[in-house]
């Protein structure tokens, strides 16, 4: 299995403030990989190193390419997708001009009408919405939206930051049912990064644990859902 | 009666400069969030250069269409070179930056083409519109331009991706760097698009208000009036605020006594305060609302 992504001794300050120490990680081609750990852990501040979003050092690689000193926007037309916590919806701008949007770096006009007909299969909710105001939206239909915006890209990765946040119980479901999805007909590799560990880890191939900006675990999902430890702190049983 | 319908038209056609204006401060401060104070003085040296090329003999719409793209290129080049550092720089920097821009260009200006009143042509002629006395074709043709102008603007931010890249990069600038905009480009070519429009307002107005290095200082004022009336983060509003402010400023010199010509420039800065004490988001703004 080829490596997708590389990361090696990445380390990321707020100001004076460090945030990561120093983490090693690796995605697999095609794999869905979770990353969990508690509030204030790092996973946010991960994603947004990988996006150059922060200041931070270390060697990122992605598909051989190296990421540092590449802005976030060159970054992101490499086929990093990144689905940030909050959603990113341009909010008084129609559903159909977010899912231009997303594709606002690629240049094949056909293309891009035909995904965001595939967007509207995906996502059939928001073909009934596609002339309202994104803003408008409720939440979960907004992170579909933020999915899908995502996708719009062709993206060989896709970055997600706490996709369940403040979604009910059931379209959490829906969501991660979508995300395998797509993970495995579209043939995307997926980093999600959650405090629900429990449907995480449901989901995925790969997890890493991370507390205080360091990896303290690392294995296959089932692995790391049945170590005693994880299952204590995180899945509370 | 024709006083007052008199008095309307021209306002209307006042107005549309003060659009024009309000609409390139909205640009600006849709990119960066900062007032441009050096609007004006870009608008003025603008229209110089406009003069200059008529008087090297080049026709009217020739030399009209060079300065648009002479200030397209310029406004590019300011933002480049002295405002993209600024870019994380504290508000007062900014403010700062902004009035050196006002006296360097107001001092060159008049160091190259001095401070004397010139003629500026127009290409509409000054004969009644249409053979009624109500405005002239000059004054017809200035609502025409910056009616064009509107339609032309809309359909670029609407029916372009770059107008839509740029729509995306003001309003969540990191959302539009996530989906691989260039958001600094963006703001450079918003500050090239302010530049060509403050240049129309230049052109348009300059007949009326004649050439000189400190032509466009009352006009500014009132484009200010105009973009705070209609709200800073509405190009829309800020149109109707220019044609709004255009008519009162009118209005207010003809019907209260004692205004006058010498009383206008009050009005336009007490508007601006009624407007911020009252609506501060106006008319057609959105109230900015930040988590804390």
């Amino acid at each position: 299995m080829t490596t997708m992504l590389n990361v090696r001794d990445l380390r990321a300050y707020y100001g004076q403030i460090q945030a990561l120490h120093g983490l090693d990680f690796d995605l697999n081609e095609g794999s869905l990989t979770t990353l969990l750990g508690a509030n204030g852990a790092g996973k946010t501040t991960t994603l947004r190193a990988i996006c150059n979003m922060i200041r931070s050092t270390g060697a990122i690689e992605f598909d051989g390419a190296t990421l540092a000193g590449r802005s976030t926007e060159n970054i992101v037309r490499l086929g990093i997708a990144h689905v940030p916590q909050g959603r990113g919806t341009f909010t008084t701008m129609s559903v159909e001009e977010n899912l231009q949007l997303g594709a606002i770096s690629r240049k094949d006009k056909a293309g891009i009408v035909s995904d965001i007909e595939r967007m509207y299969d995906h996502f059939p909710v928001l073909k009934a919405r596609h002339t309202q105001q994104a803003g408008t939206l409720s939440g979960g239909e907004q992170q579909m939206l933020a999915v899908a915006r995502a996708l719009m890209l062709r993206p060989r990765l896709m970055l997600l930051d706490e996709p369940s946040f403040g979604l009910a119980p059931l379209i959490v479901r829906d969501l991660f049912k979508i995300l395998g999805k797509i993970n495995r007909e579209d043939k995307v590799t997926i980093l999600v990064v959650e405090q629900n560990a429990q449907l995480a880890l449901e989901l995925a191939d790969q997890a890493y644990v991370i507390e205080t900006g360091r990896i303290v675990m690392s294995g296959s999902a089932t692995e790391i859902a049945n170590n005693e430890d994880i299952r204590k702190s995180y899945l509370g049983y | 009666m024709e006083l007052f319908t008199n008095q309307i038209l021209a306002g209307i056609a006042t107005g549309a400069i003060y659009a024009c204006m309000a609409l390139a401060v909205v640009m600006i401060y849709q990119a960066i969030d900062h007032l441009n104070f050096a609007q004006g003085e870009m608008a003025m040296f603008s229209t110089f250069i406009s003069w200059q090329l008529m008087q090297w003999g080049l026709p009217y719409w020739v030399a009209f269409v060079l300065t648009l793209a002479l200030s397209f290129a310029g406004g590019i080049a300011i933002e480049r070179l002295l405002f993209r550092p600024l870019a994380k720089a504290p508000i007062l920097t900014n403010v700062a930056g902004f009035i050196a821009l006002y006296a360097i260009i107001n001092s060159v200006a008049g160091l190259i083409w001095d401070f004397t009143i010139k003629q500026y042509p127009t290409p509409f002629g000054s004969s009644p519109f249409l053979g009624s006395q109500l405005i002239s074709t000059h004054q017809a043709g200035m609502i025409g331009v910056t009616l064009l102008l509107l339609v032309l603007l809309y359909l670029f931010f609407q029916y372009t991706r770059v107008g839509l890249a740029m729509r995306a990069a003001a309003l969540n600038p990191e959302s539009a760097r996530l989906v691989g905009i260039n958001t600094s480009w963006m703001i450079a070519l918003g500050w090239g698009m302010a530049a060509a429009i403050g240049s129309i307002a230049g052109m348009m107005i300059a007949p009326v208000v004649f050439l000189e290095p400190n032509m466009m200082l009352g006009v500014l004022i009132y484009g200010f009036a105009a973009a705070v009336l209609g709200g800073l983060t509405s190009p829309f509003g800020a149109v109707i605020g220019g044609f709004l402010v255009g008519i009162f400023e009118n209005l207010a010199g003809t019907y209260i006594p004692g205004v006058g010509n010498e009383l206008k420039l009050p009005i336009a800065l007490a508007l601006i305060i009624t407007v911020l004490v009252v609506k501060p988001a106006g008319l057609f703004g959105r109230p900015t609302v930040k988590r804390v």
